[in-house]
This record gives structure tokens, sequence and C-alpha cells, in this order.
């Protein structure tokens, strides 16, 4: 801690720290366009000036630009001076010269930062009477919108999109006064964050292109903090509705998980919500059509669906509650995991390797610490793509310790990356297929899934010969061992999602043998699918597979369950979901038609993410608590409304009891936050305090003006009435406070920059480490190596996950399933470019995708929106061209480095 | 049938004419605010507006009366109505004339006092029930404002009492025959009629339902007939007021012969009445604190010494 | 003290008597509807939607109005035309609520919405006070004739190139390497 005067007052501030970060710590309006608290300072656009003494005798001072000197003990400067407010006015006047006279019809308008530092700054009028200079807009794809004109040459665009998520089409182009920020030619934008260039740049060059569709003021959205549903992760969002649709996704800050990023899945992947297909009304089958159940007759119904033979189905994506309530309703022992058995098997071996105390399930922030780094076996970018953008700062650690060594601050951010060129820390990549994070790694092993176990296995047993024997002659086993040992801070990446418990069990080795060598506790991350897998996993018995479910139906043990928001077809092969349907009465509780309901005898509607309450657990085992955004507007209930006595209930009781009962679960009800720890025990308002057309927005339907909805579910209120967050935020949705329209907001929140937010916690680990392990011996499956080819399961970032891939905005970045194979196989089986390629010849279609660094004898296969039934797919499979198919989409987006041109 | 002291058909007269003076008035207080404040008022009604109480009261009568769903239904509907019957009971006493009248009670002046602290309860019922800030507001003003000032009205008038040595408003008045009483009970008499002022909440004293500040106060919530009857009730008041006044202060229907008792009656009546109005076109309402200071820091002081000075007198002469 | 209360009185008593001597004097009023009183073009009276010199539509749907409205009696949905033009899908008043403050005129960047010396509005159901963008939409530039807010802006529309708007430079070809 160091002691510096701002203004005649001194403050405690960390001298590592530059003085910009410090002067916004300490609550203090500086303006600023360049700094980002992420990406640290370039001192680009002159806008923080303040005035720095050389001590108190001086009385000069000089002008310095904050965000570019340290705060160093004895400081003494002034945000106040008049000169210094003089230039931060010349500045922005200055920077505004070509800015259009856009704001009405500026996305940005209203949370726009560069109306909120002008405001700060003081200029008014344009004196300036040259012409201003303009420039063409380029096509950006589905998501982002361009409107050059009015950028301020900040280059915050740039500097996140290329430095820090390795974008390569961004870019500054021309020079002096004409530079441009776009792409070399019009295009979609490639990089799988280029959502979060609408909260970078501070003006509104970037914005949001579904939104703005479907647009309104931020000011008018009605939001609650909400945890992002696209994967394990569980990023923490903000929500907006209007006029009862949700109208779009930011993000919201969490020290631990996402910060100030999410990835455009979870940006763009939510209007699934507003679709015309969600189950509107309870629907029972009658002469084997579903029909609206009349209201007297829908209890009956649902009794009908109770005892003790009636299994119940849970739900990797439904909530804790909800999957909750179904065990409570069917009991433990007809209580069944809804996904694959061999995601079940693997994600039992998570959850026993979560309880080992040699290892810790790294947070999002943790993995960005990590010095060097194994993946096995995982497509971490389309997976969990916001761990892929954590990946890339945790090998600039080498350039951070470079940069020590050369006493330059962390926040130099041009120096640091000048002085490391491309020295990065180690991060070795073992997979199928080309991965979106090859550009960073330092070693890429590209084999088929058996041999990366293998390869894997022998890491581990280089690393300590305590581990199963392994052999290997791939070449970077050794390196990679040693970077592994050598490293400060080593993580081990792998998970359920590679379809392969052989490559889990290999990478929980290697770090049982870093954990033996080193001595120290590992950094062991272990990726889940979809976004409530763990907490799922944690209700079931280990026993109680789907697997296990399938087969008491067939056998007659039962003839009735209850599927909770599940699609049984992307979980098992069709054909024994198929018999296994035949043989049982259902009841399936879901948002959105599926295969499933369709076979239901009785479905009931669900309300999605954002118009329930719930708690879902991460990867890490981190459960967290989402508010409920919205009213649904139909007779959708949240599920475990529909599983409980006569639909009633309350979601905090739920909670609790949850806590009560549940194993591990007993640290959930430290979730909810408390009425009385508010201003007077007031509820948080949902809407903001400038929400506008209250008395006009429904005069339409009745003059007389509704009464305002009443929430007895939760500490918020559906409407302007209560306390707002203003500086503290154990509850706080869009981040907003006097000055600060835009999402910079959000530093009068932290207890610091880049700190935990006030009051608020970070989410609850639940799974408590105390166990011992031991090292796993492979489970590796026989290979019958005929001629087929070995197969790995692909994923994409726009399209794997079920309920985003429903959101149009995401529907125009998917691709038709697919299958990845080396232009040897492909020459082999005559296949060109974009053919047809039927697998197994049983009726699965998918588009032949020539890669050039697909291991010959390996396929990679993406299924598509379970296009694919991927669960009828063996170990190895045959493939054959096929004339005529119709594909939807093609693979035109695909967005891979060693795609093979047409006539490779 | 004949005009006697609680014939059937004085009653009905009675009650006939109570409400519609009470009615009028709405029409007359319009106009005559209108000229005091260089207006014409309400004159498009008939022959120079005279037919306006009859479109106030199509209007009234006709306009959706609205029982907001918050609201105590019960107290809410009942409100309105406890107002009315009490200030019409109130009636009961007044002798308007040696044979009109509705009965010839020896405690009038305590009767009349009793039923103006009923009235209290309907505001405060009404601000309730309504469920609503400002109604809230509005009857607990008009709580405190009704029962403070209640207390030094009634010591205004035992001065009358002592004097006239009855509670019986009849006799009051035959006691006045030698001269009114607002002669040697002048004190008594403004202390009564600043009393009464604000027992009836008329401005200036319309602090429970202040509209600029707390929008029109305990009755906020009422429309229609049930707010009608809040409304023709104040009216109501403001003529027992002013009878009151007459009968306690200025002799009653005592008066030169070659007008009849009645008549004399209704003019010193309505001279009260039109100087009511003509305080409420020009002063202005105090503030609520203002209000309870002056009236049990000054008024009950003065109202006792008064008391006092008329009761060493009468003994002292006796 | 005595003086204070004797004064007090007396000053009540005079401006009783002043409000009494009114009743003789002139009277202000003015005899509407059978005189119409003069109405001052910036009255705020009923509100409209204008047009622009080019006959399009004003208002950009940017819903400062709306946030500007102390009773929020505006409601709007933001709409975008091909050529990229803003325009409001709907565009609401509840002008049972409206208290004709014109908050939502001196907010409207575009002249817009402009508030009229038709102050006749009156309506016999409360709904009928709803009025929707077709209500107010009127043929014509209002009060202020010239302005043109898609001159000045620099969004490309319809016949308004990149450049073309008031004081700007012909789009920068980022090629070039000339200053
Ligand atoms: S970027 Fe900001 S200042 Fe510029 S037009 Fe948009 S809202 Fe206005
Ligand atoms: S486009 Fe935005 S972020 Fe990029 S330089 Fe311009 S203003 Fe800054
Ligand atoms: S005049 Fe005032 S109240 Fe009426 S719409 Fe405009 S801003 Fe709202
Ligand atoms: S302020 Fe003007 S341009 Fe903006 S929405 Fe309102 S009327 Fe339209
Ligand atoms: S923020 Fe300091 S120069 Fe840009």
């Amino acid at each position: 801690m160091a002691k510096i005067v701002i203004d005649g007052i001194e403050y405690e501030v960390n001298p590592n720290n530059n003085l910009l970060q410090e002067c916004l710590s300490q609550g203090l309006d500086l303006p600023y366009f360049c700094w980002h608290p992420c990406m640290g300072s370039v001192g680009a656009c002159r806008q923080c000036a303040v005035k720095q003494y050389r001590d108190t005798e001086d009385k000069e001072g000089m002008l310095v630009m904050a965000c570019m000197t340290p705060a160093s003990e004895g400081s003494i400067i002034s945000v106040e001076d008049p000169q210094a407010k003089d230039m931060r006015e010349r500045v922005i006047e200055s920077l505004m010269i070509s800015h259009p006279h856009d704001c009405p019809v500026c996305e940005e308008g209203g949370e726009c930062h560069l109306q909120d530092m002008t405001l700060m700054s003081g200029h008014n009028y344009r004196r300036y009477d040259k012409k201003k200079v303009t420039h063409r807009n380029q096509y950006l794809g589905p998501f982002i919108n361009h409107e050059m004109n009015r950028c301020i040459t900040c280059y915050r665009c740039v500097r996140f999109y290329d430095d820090y998520a390795g974008g390569t089409d961004l870019s500054a182009q021309a020079s002096h006064h004409h530079t441009y920020f776009g792409r070399h030619e019009e295009g979609v934008l490639e990089s799988e964050f280029s959502g979060n260039l609408v909260e970078v740049c501070p003006t509104g060059v970037f914005t949001d292109k579904a939104f703005s569709s479907n647009y309104a003021r931020k000011w008018d959205l009605q939001t609650a903090p909400s945890v992002c549903t696209g994967c394990a992760i569980g990023c923490n969002t903000t929500p907006g509705e209007r006029y009862g649709s949700l109208r779009r996704i930011v993000n919201r800050y969490n020290s631990e998980i996402n910060g100030y990023f999410i990835c455009d899945r979870g940006r763009f992947g939510f209007d699934y919500v507003n679709s015309e297909e969600r189950i509107e009304a309870p629907l029972a089958r009658k002469e084997g059509q579903l029909a609206v159940v009349p209201k007297g007759q829908l209890q009956s119904a649902i009794d009908t669906f109770q005892g003790s033979d009636v299994i119940g189905i849970a739900s990797p994506r439904a909530s804790n509650e909800s999957n909750f309530a179904l065990r409570c309703l069917v009991g433990d022992e007809n209580f069944y995991s809804g996904i694959s058995d061999a995601e079940h098997e693997a994600t039992q071996l998570i959850l026993s390797l979560a309880k080992d105390s040699a290892f810790n399930a790294p947070s999002v922030r943790q993995i960005e610490l990590a010095d060097a780094v194994i993946i096995v076996g995982e497509d971490v970018t389309n997976v969990a793509p916001r761990i892929a953008l954590a990946l890339r700062q945790s090998v600039r650690n080498k350039a951070k310790e470079l940069a020590e060594g050369c006493n330059i601050p962390q926040w130099q951010d041009a120096a640091v990356r000048e002085l490391a060129q491309h020295d990065r820390s180690p991060l070795a990549i073992l997979s199928s297929y080309a991965t979106r994070l090859d550009d960073i790694a330092s070693d890429i092993v590209i084999d088929s899934p058996t041999e990366i176990a293998n390869i894997a296995s022998a890491v581990a047993n280089r690393i300590s010969g305590h581990a199963p024997a392994a052999s290997s002659d791939e070449a970077s086993v050794a390196q990679i061992a040693a970077q592994l040992i050598e490293a400060k801070r080593p993580l081990v990446i792998a998970g359920s999602t590679s379809g392969s418990v052989s490559q889990l069990q290999a990478a929980a080795n290697i770090a049982r043998a870093l954990n033996e060598k080193r001595g120290d506790v590992i950094d062991l991350c272990l990726l889940v699918s979809e976004v409530n897998t763990i907490g799922m996993s944690l209700l079931v018995n280990e026993r109680n597979s789907l697997g296990a479910a399938l087969e008491k139906i067939s056998n007659g043990q039962t003839k009735k369950a209850i599927v909770l928001e599940n699609d049984l077809y992307r979980r098992a092969a069709k054909q024994k979901i198929d018999e296994a349907f035949q043989k049982v009465e259902m009841l399936v509780i879901d948002q959105l038609p599926s295969a499933t309901t369709a076979k239901a005898s009785l479905v009931l509607p669900s309300t999605s993410f954002s118009e329930q309450e719930s708690t879902y657990v991460n990867y890490e085992g981190r459960a967290q608590l989402s508010f409920q955004v919205h009213r649904n507007h139909a007779a959708a209930l949240p599920a475990w409304r529909w599983l409980s006595d006569q639909q009633s209930g309350d979601i905090e009781s739920l909670i609790n009891r949850c806590a009560e009962e549940a194993k591990n679960f007993d640290k959930l009800d430290d979730l909810l936050p408390d009425l009385n720890q508010f201003v007077a025990g007031m509820k948080i308002p949902r809407q903001s305090h400038r929400y506008s057309g209250r008395t006009a927005m429904k005069a339409n339907l009745n003059v007389h003006e509704p009464k305002q909805p009443v929430d007895d579910q939760s500490v918020m209120s559906f409407s302007m009435e209560g306390i707002p967050a203003t500086k503290d935020s154990a509850v706080l949705g869009a981040a907003w406070s006097p000055a600060w329209n835009s999402n910079q907001s959000i530093s009068k929140f932290q207890e610091e920059i880049n700190g935990d937010l006030k009051q608020s916690h970070v989410g609850e680990l639940l799974i408590e480490r105390n166990e011992t392990g031991s090292y796993l011996s492979l489970d590796q499956r026989p290979n019958n190596l005929n001629e087929n080819l070995q197969v790995a399961v692909a994923y994409q970032i726009f399209g794997s996950d079920e309920l985003s891939a429903k959101s149009n905005t995401i529907q125009e970045r998917m691709t038709d399933a697919y299958v990845a194979l080396s232009p040897k196989d492909a020459k082999s089986l005559d296949l060109n470019q974009g053919d047809s390629v039927s697998l197994d010849g049983n009726g699965n279609i998918a588009i032949a995708c020539i890669r050039s660094k697909m291991k010959q004898g390996t396929v990679a296969v993406y299924c598509g929106d379970n296009d694919i039934d991927r669960h009828s797919l063996g170990t190895t499979i045959a493939l054959s061209k096929v004339t005529e198919a119709k594909m939807k989409r093609g693979i035109q987006g695909l967005i891979v480095s060693d795609l093979c041109e047409e006539g490779y | 049938m004949s005009l006697e002291i609680g014939s059937p058909l004085t009653v009905g007269l009675i009650l006939f004419a109570v409400i519609i003076t009470g009615a009028l008035l709405i029409t007359v207080e319009r106009r005559l605010l209108g000229f005091w404040q260089e207006r014409l008022g309400p004159n498009r009604v008939g022959w120079f507006g005279s037919l306006q109480v009859v479109a106030d009261m199509i209007k009234i009568f006709t306009k959706e009366d609205w029982i907001p769903p918050f609201a105590d239904r019960f107290s809410f509907v009942i409100a309105p109505g406890i107002i009315m019957s009490v200030v019409l009971l109130s009636f009961a006493v007044i002798p308007f004339a040696p044979n009109v009248g509705v009965i010839d009670s020896n405690i009038g002046v305590l009767f009349v006092l009793a039923m103006a602290s009923l009235g209290a309860y309907s505001v405060m019922l009404g601000g309730l029930s309504s469920d609503n800030k400002y109604a809230l507001l509005g009857s607990l003003r008009a709580a405190a404002q009704m029962v403070s000032y209640e207390v030094f009205m009634g010591i205004s008038l035992l001065g009358v009492v002592a004097l006239a040595g009855s509670f019986n408003l009849r006799e009051i008045v035959e006691a006045q025959s030698g001269g009114w009483y607002i002669i040697p009970q002048f004190i008594g008499f403004v202390i009564f009629l600043i009393a009464g002022v604000a027992e009836s909440h008329r401005l200036p004293f319309d602090i429970p339902e202040a509209e600029q500040e707390i929008c029109a106060g305990y009755h906020t919530e009422y429309s229609g007939m049930k707010f009608g009857m809040f409304f023709v009730a104040e009216y109501v008041g403001l003529v027992l007021i002013a009878s009151l006044i007459t009968v306690l202060f200025f002799g009653g229907w005592l008066g030169p012969t070659f007008l009849p008792p009645i008549i004399w009656f209704a003019i010193k009546a309505f001279g009260f009445i039109a100087f009511f109005i003509l305080m409420r076109a020009a002063v202005p309402r105090p503030r609520y604190d203002q209000l309870m200071t002056y009236g049990w820091l000054f008024l009950l002081p003065l109202s006792l010494v008064n008391l006092l000075v008329t009761g060493v007198i009468i003994l002292s002469t006796q | 003290m005595v003086r204070l209360i004797v004064d007090t009185l007396l000053s009540q008593v005079r401006t009783l008597w002043l409000v009494f001597m009114k009743l003789f004097q002139k009277k202000d009023t003015v005899e509407y509807p059978d005189q119409q009183p003069y109405m001052f073009p910036r009255w705020r009276g009923r509100i409209i939607l204008s047009r622009d010199p080019d006959g399009e539509e004003r208002c950009v749907a940017c819903n400062l109005c709306a946030v500007a409205c102390p009773v929020d009696c505006i409601a709007l949905q933001k709409g975008e035309m091909e050529d990229g033009r803003w325009y409001p899908e709907f565009f609401r008043i509840n002008f049972s609520r409206c208290i004709m403050c014109g908050f939502c005129e001196e907010a409207c960047p575009t002249n817009a919405i402009q508030l009229t010396p038709d102050f006749e509005m009156a309506e016999y159901v409360r709904q009928d006070m709803v009025w929707e963008k077709e209500d107010l939409l009127i043929n014509g530039t209002g009060k202020y004739h010239d302005y043109n807010f898609y001159r000045v802006a620099g969004k490309k529309i319809e016949g308004k190139d990149k450049g073309e708007a008031l004081n700007e430079a012909a789009p920068v070809d980022v090629r070039s390497l000339l200053p």
C-alpha cells in the first residue's frame, strides 16, 4: 500500500497500479477511453489527463496521463486542477470533431461511454467548422453492426479482439485521422467473442445487431442478475426484457468467473425464449393428437403420474430446484440421470475427482493464472468458450514474468506485449482435430481418441513413475511433462465431452502425478457439457443411469415416467428410446416442443431461464443463483412448480429444503439474499428508475392501468418500486451510477477495480474435498481396427447446445452436421469437400469436411442440432458417399484453420 | 297534518330543505367564488347558470362509481353514509322557527356536539379503508384536527349555555329576546366560528383534503355518488354550522315582525354561509402544525378564560 | 403581543373586505365557446407527430420523449427500414395521463413531436384518449419547417450516402496512402 494525495486528500492505494485505476478504485470520476480494467493502458486517447506535482513545494505541476503514471508512494496529483480539466475538455472536443450527429439513431445512446465522458468533461458545442471525416461500414455477420463514423480511435476494439481474444480478422487500417477499424473485407467476424466488442467499444461503432432489430434503450429494460445457461461455466449475465419479450443479454461482472467478457453463444443464444414455438398450455394426448387440457381436468391428469412405480428422468439443463422437486416426487430410487450413459460414467468420475483433496477445480480467474497448461481431448473453444478466452490470458503469464524482470508494470500493456513478442507460457493440446486454440499452443498433438489417451498416460508416467505405465513414440511427451513440472501453477484440462473416459482418466493421472511430484494441490479443470450437469449428477444415485431407466421400462417394471426438460433422443440411441417410449406413458415438462414431447401423453410448459428464479451448479461445483427477469405470459410454470403439490410453494423454501435434504447441497441456501440486508427491507426493483412508458405500454388494451404485478417469490419487484442498487451490489442487474450510464459504471460497484463486487458473493462451492485417491487404470475399450475409421466427437459453439441452437441469431451461424476427415482418407473414399456422406449407411447423413490436419484413420463427427444420432455411432464407422441429400445450411460458416480448399 | 314540531310534514320539509340547500350551495359557492376571483363562475346551464345544480346532480349520479380493488369494501362503502347521516341528524335539534323543528330536546347543544364527534369516524374510515397513502395522511390529519377543535368548540358554547341556563336550543333562542348573545359572548362566538370551520374542514382549514398537498386526502379514492355524499355532507355541514351560529349567537328566528320568523332565520343563516364562502375565497390555508399550535396554545386558553369570566360575571350579578 | 394579535386580526378583516369588494368589479372571464380565445402558437395542447420537409416521418424512435415524460404516458417501439432509417413501429400517447408539460417536445432531437394550440380534447370514453401513431402523425412539418434530422446525422439512408450529410467530407478510402 502506498499513500498518495489527490486534490489535497490522502488515499491508500496499490502502488502496482496506475493512477487512473486507483482514482476509479477510490470512487473518483475521471474520464477515460482507451484504458480498460482488464486490458491495461496504452495512453492512446489522452483523455485521462491529471496534474502531478513533484512535491508539496511545487505549485506549477505538470500534466500527465493518469493511466500511464504509476500510483507510486508520495505522488501528489490533482484531478480538479483547472488546467487538467481544460485539457480534458479540449481532448474530447477534438475526439468529437468528426463524430456524427447520431445519438438518436445510435444503439449505444443512453449507455454510451462517449456520451458520459463528454458530459463529464464539460464539452458542449462543436466549434470546428470544417468537414467531418466519414467512413463506409462493413457487413460483419449476424451478430454485430458496424457504424464506423462514430469511432474515436481509442483502439480498444482491436486490443480486445486481436490481443485479448486472439482474433485475426479485425484490424486498424489506414492512418492519421483516416484510421479505420474493420475487416480486410466484408464478412462474418470469426472470433467466438466478437459480441464483447459491443461492450468494449466506448461508442456506437460496434453494436448488437440482434438487439437492434428488437431494440429498447437501456433504461427501458427490465433486468435482473442471471446466469448464462449456454454451457457449464455459468457466466453471469444481465438479460433485459421489454414489452414481454427478452431483448438482449449483456455481461454481468463476476470476479471469479466471467469478469468483463462472455462468449457469443451466451450473448446471442437466448431468443428461443421469445419463440412462437414455445409450449403455451398443458397438452394431453387425445386420439393420438396433443390437445390443450381443459382447466378442470389438469390436476387429475397430473395426478395420474403419482405412485411408487413412476420414474423420473432428470435434466442437466434444468435447475437444481426442478431436479430436486422431481426427486422428491418420485423418490431417490426412481430418480434417474438425464444424460447419456457414457457422459454419466464420465461425470461420476469427475465428481469423484472433485472430492479429491489433491486437486483444485480452478475458477476462470484461476485458469488465467496458470503458466503451463495441458488440454486432453477437449475442444475448449466450442465446449466451454469462456475458458478458451481465459487460456489465452494464461499463456501471457510468460510475458508478465518477463516484464516483472524488467521492472515494467503489468498495466503497461503495449510495453509488456512488445517485450514478450511471441514468448508464451506453454500450452499443450492433445486433440483429435485442430482446435481454435492451436495458434497459441506450444505443443499440438492430433491423433485418434485412443491414442490421445495413451499419449496423456505417457505424460503422466513421465512425470511420475508411479503412474500406470504407457509408452508412446510421440516426441513432445517429455517436453510437455517437463513444462508441467517446472511451472509455478500447472493446469490440466479434460472433460466428459470428448466422449472418452480413458482420456479423462489419463488426464487425472497427469494431475495426480504432478501432485505427487510437486507436492502441491494441482489445478484440474474438468469440463462437462451443460449448465447443470454437475448439479443434476450430484442429486442422482450413481447406479441410476439413463440406461438403467430404459432397462426398467423395457422390463415392464414401470409404466409411467416423468421426463424433466429433456429431449431423450439426444441422450441415447434413437432405436432404444423409440422402444422404451412404446412401453411407457410419459409426462414431459419442457419449454419447446421436441421429439420427446411429441411422444408424451401429457406435456406441461415450463418457464425459461429468464422466467424463473433458480440455481445452477457449474463445472467447478459452484452453485449460483439466477433471478427471474420477466414473467411468462402463457401458462408456463417453473418445472419444480408443476412437480410440487397443487403447483404451489415458493422457491426460497424449496432451496432451503434442498439445502437441508440433498447431500452436498448444504450451502445452497447461502445464495439467497436476505431482504433485511437491504435499505429498510425494501425490494430491489427490476426496472430502472427511468423506466418509461408505464402508463402507455398497455393503454391500448385498457386505459385503466393494471396493478403492478407483485413478486412474492423473490427479493426483487416487477416494477420501479424498491431501492435500486446504487453502491451496494448484492443484487445487481444492470449497473448504473450517476453520470455513468454505460457498462463502465461497474467500477462504482467493485471493492477496487477488478476486485469483487461490494456485498455480493461469487457463488458457493458445494463440493468438499476430503478424499484421497489413487492412479486410475485406463479403461481402453477394445478397438476393432478394421478398415473403419475411428470416431471423435466434434462440437460447435453455435449448434451443439440444444436451446441456444433454437435461437434465430445463432442459427444464422450454424452449420450442418459434418464429418471431418483427412485428405488421404477423403481421397481413398473418393470424397470432395462438401459432398454428402452416409455414416454407417443407417440414414445418418453428414457433409464431408476435409481438413488438412486430421490424422489419417480418424474422423471427427459433428452431429449438428442432433441431426445425427450420435449414440448409435460406434467407436468406429464406415463412410460412403451419397448423391442426393438436402442440407439446410452447408458448412460455409465453419471457422477452422485447416479447411482444405475445393480441389485439395 | 300541520306545521308543528315533530310532525311528519315538518320533518319531511326540513329534510328536503336542508338537502336541497346543501346541493344548491355547491352552485352558489362556485358562483360566489367566481365573482370574488374576478370570474363568472358556472353560468351556462339554465338562466344565469341556475340549473347548474341539476347538471351537477346528474353528473354525480351517473359518474362511474369505482371501488378500488385494494380498498376495504365494507368500511369504504359505509364511510360516506356515516357523515351524511350524522350531519343530517344534527339538524334534528335545530329550532328553525317557533313551530318548526324536529324535536324539542333539552340537551340540544350536547347532541350537536356528540354528532360532530361522530363525523370524525366517517373521515377516518374513508381514509383508512382506501389503502392509499394520501387518503391515510388525510384521515390522520382529519382525526387530529377534529378531535382537537371539538374541545374548544364545546367550551366556547358553555358561556352561552350558562347565560341561557339551558342546553335546550329553543330556550337559548328565547333567552336572547333581550339581546343577542353575540354581545356578551363575542369571544365565544369567534372561537365557535373558527372551530366550526375546522370541524367541517372547510377552507382555510381543509387540511385533511388539501388538494395541493395530498390530492384530496381521505376521499382521494372516492368517485361517483360516494364522493357526492362526502361533497354534499360538507355543504350540509356548512348549513349546520351557520344555523348553529344563528341560533346560539344571533337570536335564531327572532327579528322584527314584518317578516315571518323562519325567513329571519334563513337570512341570518345565509349571511354566515356567504361569509364562509368569502373566507374560502380570501384566506389561505395554514400549515398543519400551525393549525394545531393555534388551537391548543391559543384558542383553548382563550375559551377557558372566556368561560371563567362569563362565570364570574354571572355569579357576581346574581 | 397584543399588537401582533390586533394587527393579524385587522389584516384578516382587510383581506376579507378586499376580496368581498371584488364582487363589484368587471370579470376577466372569456366566454368560451361563444367567444373563441386567441391561442398562442406555442400553447401546449394536443400533441402531434410531424414529417420532415421531404414528407418522411420525422420521429426516429429514439425514445427520448418517452423517458422525459414525467407521467410516462408515451410508449413506442423502434423499427428500422430497409435503408437504415429508424421509425416507430408503434407510437402511443395516453392522453388521459398527459399533463401537457411539453417535456417531450423539449427532449425531441428531431422536432418530430410537437404540442399544438388545440386544447379541445375531451372524450366521453376514456379509452378514446389513447392515441396511436395513425392518430398523431400529421402531413406537415408543424411549427418547425426546415429541420431534417437525417440531413445532419451521419447515418446512411436512401438518397443520402455516407459523406453527403451537412458538413461531411466524402468517405475515406482506407486503401489510399495519401494524407
Ligand atoms: S456513439 Fe455515443 S455519442 Fe456517438 S452517436 Fe452513438 S450514442 Fe451518440
Ligand atoms: S471502433 Fe470503438 S473501440 Fe474501436 S477504436 Fe473506434 S471507438 Fe475505439
Ligand atoms: S406533454 Fe408532458 S406529460 Fe404529455 S406526453 Fe409530453 S412529456 Fe408526457
Ligand atoms: S423524441 Fe422525437 S424522435 Fe425521439 S422518439 Fe420521441 S418523437 Fe420520436
Ligand atoms: S485512458 Fe489514459 S490515455 Fe486513454
